[in-house]
């Protein structure tokens, strides 16, 4: 037990470290900027002329704390920090006087939603394939999909989207082609407005496990090939344990481990796999708020998006890292 | 050298399909310098007209060749991902060879920066970048930022080969016969670290041409230079599905993807060229 809580401590340090070094490149990007945002904003906002001298000046107020236009680069730093630790982003351009936390706390349930679902089927299916490839090498079915699979596997996230976009929406008219939900029913857990989410859901995520499955197919073949000829198998192969009892129990369980580091080490590649998705379907995830504020111009918003999609995405890999030697006994001892 | 090559052309099919790939992508590319027209020139061939034998991939709503289009497209496309993979890869040598070699206190750190760059989702950074340099953000401003944030993967497995040739057998000969460290790292461990930096240097490409790729099509790079995202780009800004000119999207999708398939193909077979127990088993086969 003792171990595991010296484990957990370093990990808990590596989460703090990837937070600080991400987050503080994202502020000295923002501070590469030779234009003065600020005034930028304030001047967008207020030609359209419909806010209160109050509400300008708290967009004010915020955006100088966030973009730190102050006088010493240390101090915007410092300040910049205690807004991000708050999640006060203050409000957003695009959607003023709305807070940027607001609207970034109600896309955000879409995209956890979309990328755990489809980040755990295509594990799972790319592993369970890819093991059973590994172990019957000769077989036809299998060497034909592993093919199909590395195909697959090199096309960009955007590519294999819009394929499906133009497939199941263009020529074969039987999927939703945008959106997360139909547009005029209400939100709440009613079957109807239940079905038309998995409905909507269907093409982002069969999209992403599309490209993600190739790679653990292929990471798992090679795994299971190697420990197929490690004498252990051999052994158990010669004393007479059945075939699938072999597959299952001998050679997948251990070959699954490596790939439990793998799935945290992609996650960041996942999620922005996830941001193209969600613009080419219009699902309403972080990735399509992002994009959106770009074009509206929204500094606040893109900066809040960058700072939480960074956080997120961190916090997933130090929950897989928690788990993993709950899994495997030996990283106890080992670290 | 050249009798490698020809075995692996033989014996590996994936590396000649690789091979053959290639070869048309980097004819395509060459093809750019006998264009009858500049890349940025438009409206000098009729619109929208269907793949033709004038026209063999058609022509786009702005009056370009899609296939003259196409031609610069690539060459960009491929420089751009060259210029990041040889870039990163410098990095990526450099500091895996460093934190597999000294190890330590060194290692350790060196290995946490590495994490934390293999962790940090890199999409919303460069769009952050985009964001705040807008015109600044030109296609080499671009390159440099994805070199300096794309070596993490392969230092990690640089580190992890060098790990295991300073445990063998010949690194202790030859540090008892008076070799000095430089000399044995560059004569002695680098012929087997090279084959791994040529496999992860066409991953790297390909990583690097998807996101720009994805960045382009969304907008977020100079659009006014011709690659394949810029062209799927223009085409978005045409509504060109919607009016029916399908090749603006096919063509560049298709050759983009192919340049994928390519690369990645020649990677894998690099890879069994450094394995060489799956090398002897497809000889043994064929």
């Amino acid at each position: 037990m003792r171990s595991y809580a010296i484990y957990v401590a370093k990990r808990i340090l590596q989460f703090a470290l990837v937070v600080f070094v991400g987050i503080s490149i994202t502020f000295l990007i923002t501070h590469l900027t030779p234009i003065d945002p600020v005034e930028h904003a304030v001047a967008q906002v207020s030609t359209f002329g419909f806010s209160s001298p109050e509400s300008i000046e708290l967009l004010r107020q915020s955006l100088k704390e966030l973009y730190g236009v102050g006088d010493n680069l240390w101090e915007e730093y410092l300040i910049f920090w205690r807004r991000l630790a708050m999640l006060d982003f203050g409000p957003s351009l695009s959607a003023f006087p709305t807070p940027v936390s607001e609207l970034i706390g109600r896309a955000i349930p879409w995209t956890i939603g979309l990328l755990t679902v489809s980040t755990l089927l295509s594990w799972f299916i790319g592993n369970v394939l890819g093991g059973l490839a590994g172990y019957y090498s000769r077989n036809r079915i299998l060497r034909v999909l592993g093919m199909i699979m590395m195909g697959l596997h090199p096309v960009p996230y955007y590519i294999v989207a819009f394929v499906l976009l133009i497939v199941f929406t263009f020529l074969l008219p039987i999927l939703p082609s945008s959106g997360g939900y139909e547009m005029n029913l209400r939100t709440g857990w009613t079957p109807q407005f239940v079905g038309s989410v998995l409905m909507h859901s269907i093409l982002p995520s069969l999209s992403l496990i599309l490209v993600g499955v190739g790679s653990w197919f292929m990471g798992m073949r090679a795994l299971v090939s190697n420990i197929v000829t490690d004498d252990y198998v051999t052994y158990a192969a010669l004393a007479g344990v059945p075939d699938k009892k072999l597959v299952t129990s001998y050679v997948m369980r251990n070959a699954f481990l490596p790939q439990i580091t793998g799935l945290a080490m992609s996650i960041g590649a996942i999620f922005n796999g996830a941001v193209i998705t969600e613009q080419v379907f219009g699902y309403p995830g972080i990735g399509r708020l992002l994009v959106e504020a770009v074009h509206a111009a929204d500094y606040s918003l893109v900066l809040g998006i960058t700072s939480i999609a960074i956080i997120a995405v961190s916090a997933a890999v130090f929950i897989i890292d928690i788990i993993y030697p709950l899994i495997d006994p030996r990283v106890q001892v080992s670290q | 050298m050249i009798a490698v090559l020809r075995d692996l052309f033989r014996y590996n099919g994936e590396f000649a399909i690789g091979c053959v790939i290639m070869a048309i992508i980097l004819g395509l590319a060459v093809a750019s310098f006998f264009s009858p027209y500049e890349p940025i020139d438009s409206y000098v061939v009729a619109l929208d007209a269907p793949p033709s034998l004038e026209y063999i991939f058609g022509t786009n709503s702005r009056g370009q060749d899609i296939f003259w289009q196409l031609t610069f497209a690539i060459r960009n496309t491929l420089a751009f991902g060259f210029i990041v993979a040889l870039i990163s890869r410098i990095l990526s040598l450099t500091i895996g060879l460093i934190s597999g070699y000294v190890g330590g206190i060194v290692d350790r750190i060196l290995m946490s920066i590495n994490d934390t760059f293999i962790v940090i989702p890199l999409f919303p950074l460069l769009v952050l970048l985009y964001f705040v340099l807008r015109d600044d953000m030109t296609w080499f401003v671009l390159a440099l930022v994805m070199a300096g944030l794309g070596w993490a993967y392969d230092a990690r497995l640089i580190r992890s080969v060098m790990i295991s040739l300073r445990t063998r057998e010949f690194t202790n000969t030859s540090v008892f016969s008076g070799m000095s460290m430089p000399r044995i790292v560059t004569q002695e461990h680098l012929p087997y670290v090279l084959p791994i930096v040529f496999s992860t240097f066409m991953n790297n490409m390909n990583w690097s041409i998807g996101l720009e790729v994805t960045l382009a099509v969304l907008g977020f790079t100079d659009v006014d230079t011709p690659t394949v995202g810029g062209m799927i780009f223009w085409a978005n800004q045409h509504s060109a599905m919607v009016s029916g000119v399908w090749w603006w999207y096919f063509f560049p999708t298709l050759f983009v993807t192919l340049t994928f398939i390519g690369l990645f193909l020649l990677a894998i077979s690099m890879n069994e060229y450094i394995d060489p127990r799956s090398r002897l088993d497809r000889m043994g086969n064929s």
